[in-house]
């Protein structure tokens, strides 16, 4: 084979590789969703954040449209801080709640927002006041065994009493 | 008696391991425009001395310099401008299988210098040509004969006109017409152009039908005699007598050093 | 007891001999590897006689990988319920290892025992030998274009065979098992992130490609010019630049893919 078969050759085979890059991202990958575009950060403090996790997509109505970037602890209130990338194409009411929900039953945990009422938008750096934190899971085992106990209590002195 | 003297060798020992020696304090002078023979028995070291000529290892002791400049192994620039002005001329040949014979001569055309393809293939010719092999040139390496493959590689040796051409062992293996017209090359290559070479070979014949002056090792890496070939036939030296006549015992002896034979078998006492 | 120590001293200093020659080797590599990069047609050369000749087992083993990936996935993933992720699943193991890895351990079989027994014949044949007489140097002649058309080889022989492989999933999963064409795809590309999955796993091939490309080079070099030799040569090529493949996997899963 002459030289221009050899580099012809050559570039099939790294054409090849092109395209299976590309199928690779579009197609089989997230890269025709988010990560293009402006973003603007906002902040959310959590009593718990359960298990999320950065990179966690922040949705509204289900619809992706951002990415948790950071998670630290506030040193003087305990509380948690997630700091998040917004597309800027989005905004919310100032009044908006973040809530952490899980994604299916067992699925990784993601930042719901849920839109206010208020006139005014959240600019960037603002922090979202009202959330709710992530649910965890023994609270809500003792709180459920509590709550038969109680009922369980309250029947024995209600069948007493008669 | 004043002569020019491209190539000396002055009082050099190396051994490739720090056992054993292979050139013992072997001085040897190789004049411009000469045709020398280094002779010797396999192992003493022949070979060895072309590579310190150009400069794959340096001397353990003693010099070596190539027209006046002491030849140093570790400079890399050095041996890079030395091995311009060599070309040389190895056992089997060592051509690149994967070129075609014309690919191989134009090799060092296409590496050291500029010239564009038309010039290249004119002077590639004109080798191939020199050694008789120019309708050859179309050739893969895995076509052609052995002695075919040393005219190659000759010519590939010969594309940039050095100076200094050295040959291993040139007529090893070839047939006695291919080892006339191998003999009849080198020393027409020489008186044409100019060149000194060096030939490194145990074929004495050969050798002393075409060299003007002639070195003989010995197998512990020393130069036992020099001279011309007239001189060395003549020399009454018991150990160059038996290498130039042949002789198949003599100071170097035919048995390898054992134990007497009756002892080995276990005959009686 | 003395003899034990001495034979242990001894095999400690080897070692380290062994590691600086091959560093110093290495670095000459590198040090001529922008002259081989002047030479443009001696790597295009290399990259078709390296890569081109493996496209074939690396597609064949990749689509084979997908098939068996998709069906052996299938079964654990349907007892959770969770078949439906099986594309999912199936993508970042291909993306994420098997693909830089398995392509890997494939290219240092085929290519890279081919390049250790290449340069270790030229060596017995006194071509390296003939070309250092003729002032050319043969790690910038030989070496350098091989090693660059290894490194662009690689990524490309990686890439293609998660993607082959993926199709081969699809095969089995969709067309076979009769999972969901739509799940299939959109759960994988909600779950698979291309910095990070398929970005990484390029990063990996890359260092899978220098490590095997390297040994090869290495080996072919530094080996006794006999048929034993060259024989010797080519299996320590495979063992040792597959043992470097897979350590270097470990360290560099660590490293992308834990969370710190």
């Amino acid at each position: 084979m002459g030289k221009k078969g050899i580099e012809t050759m050559v570039g099939v085979f790294v054409l090849l590789g092109l395209v299976g890059l590309v199928f690779l991202a579009l197609k089989a990958a997230n890269l025709g969703t988010f990560n293009a575009g402006s973003t603007y950060s906002l902040v959310a403090r959590f009593d718990n954040i359960g298990g999320l996790k950065r990179q966690a997509p922040v949705r509204t109505a289900g619809v992706t449209v951002g990415r948790v970037v950071k998670i630290e602890l506030d040193k003087k209130s305990y509380q948690g801080l997630v700091h998040m990338e917004v597309d800027s194409r989005v905004e919310f009411p100032k009044d908006s709640s973040a809530r952490i929900l899980t994604a299916g039953l067992l699925g990784d945990q993601y930042i719901g927002v849920e839109p206010g009422a208020d006139d005014k938008n959240l600019a960037a750096g603002d922090v979202i006041t009202q959330t709710q934190s992530a649910v965890v899971l023994e609270s809500l085992i003792s709180q459920f065994l509590f709550n038969k106990a109680a009922d369980a209590g309250a029947g024995e002195a209600g069948g007493a009493k008669k | 008696m004043s002569t020019d003297t491209l190539i000396e060798i002055d009082r050099v020992t190396f051994g490739y391991d720090k056992g054993r020696t292979i050139l013992n304090d072997v001085s040897l002078r190789f004049e411009r425009g000469k045709v020398t023979s280094i002779l010797g028995g396999s192992g003493c070291g022949k070979t060895t001395l072309l590579r310190l000529i150009g400069g794959v290892y340096p001397a353990t002791q003693g010099t070596v310099r190539f027209d006046g400049e002491v030849v140093d192994a570790r400079d890399i620039e050095q041996l890079f401008r030395l091995r311009r002005r060599l070309g040389m001329l190895f056992q089997f040949g060592a051509l690149f299988t994967d070129l075609t014979v014309f690919e191989n001569v134009a090799f060092p055309l296409r590496e050291h210098t500029d010239l564009d393809e038309t010039m290249i293939r004119d002077i590639v010719l004109m080798k191939l040509n020199a050694v008789g092999l120019r309708g050859a040139a179309a050739l893969r390496i895995s076509e052609i004969s052995g002695g075919m493959a040393r005219r190659v590689a000759l010519a590939r040796a010969i594309a940039l006109d050095p100076e200094v051409i050295m040959y291993d062992e040139p007529f090893a293996g070839l047939d006695p017409i291919s080892m006339a017209v191998a003999a009849n090359l080198i020393r027409t290559l020489n008186d044409t152009t100019g060149a000194t070479s060096l030939i490194v070979s145990h074929d004495v014949q050969e050798c002393f039908s075409i060299c003007d002056h002639a070195y003989l090792l010995s197998s512990q890496g020393r130069v036992v005699a020099h001279g011309k070939p007239a001189q060395l036939n003549a020399s009454e030296d018991p150990e160059v007598r038996q290498f130039i006549r042949g002789e198949p015992d003599g100071p170097v002896r035919f048995h390898y050093p054992a134990r007497p034979l009756a002892e080995e078998l276990g005959l009686g006492a | 007891m003395t003899a034990l120590v001495a034979s242990l001293g001894r095999v400690v200093l080897d070692v380290m001999y062994a590691l600086g020659h091959h560093a110093y080797f290495f670095a000459d590599l590198l040090r001529n590897l922008p002259a081989a990069m002047r030479r443009p047609f001696l790597v295009v050369a290399q990259v078709h006689a390296i890569g081109n000749r493996s496209l074939v087992i690396i597609l064949a083993s990749g689509m084979a990988v997908g098939f068996v990936l998709a069906l052996q996935m299938y079964y654990a993933l349907a007892k959770y319920g969770a078949a439906e992720s099986l594309g999912l699943v199936v993508n970042l193991s291909l993306v994420r290892e098997l693909g830089p890895v398995v392509t890997a351990l494939l290219f240092a079989g085929r290519a890279g025992t081919s390049l250790t027994a290449e340069i270790g014949l030229m060596k017995a044949g006194e071509q390296i030998a003939a070309m250092e007489m003729m002032a050319i140097n043969p790690k910038s002649r030989v070496l350098a274009p091989r090693f660059l058309g290894g490194i662009v080889s690689m990524p490309i022989l990686a890439i293609l065979f998660s993607a082959v492989g993926i199709l081969g999933a699809y095969v089995v999963a969709v067309l076979l098992i009769g999972v969901d064409a739509g799940n299939f795809w959109s759960i994988m590309q909600s779950g698979v992130d291309v910095q990070r999955d398929v970005g990484n796993g390029i990063i990996k091939s890359m260092v899978f490609g220098v490590i095997c490309t390297f040994v090869a080079l290495y080996q072919g070099y530094e080996t006794e010019a006999t048929p034993e030799g060259v024989a010797h040569a080519t299996t320590r090529t495979v063992v040792i630049a597959s043992l470097a493949v897979l350590c270097m996997d470990f360290i560099l899963t660590a490293l992308m893919f834990t969370t710190h």
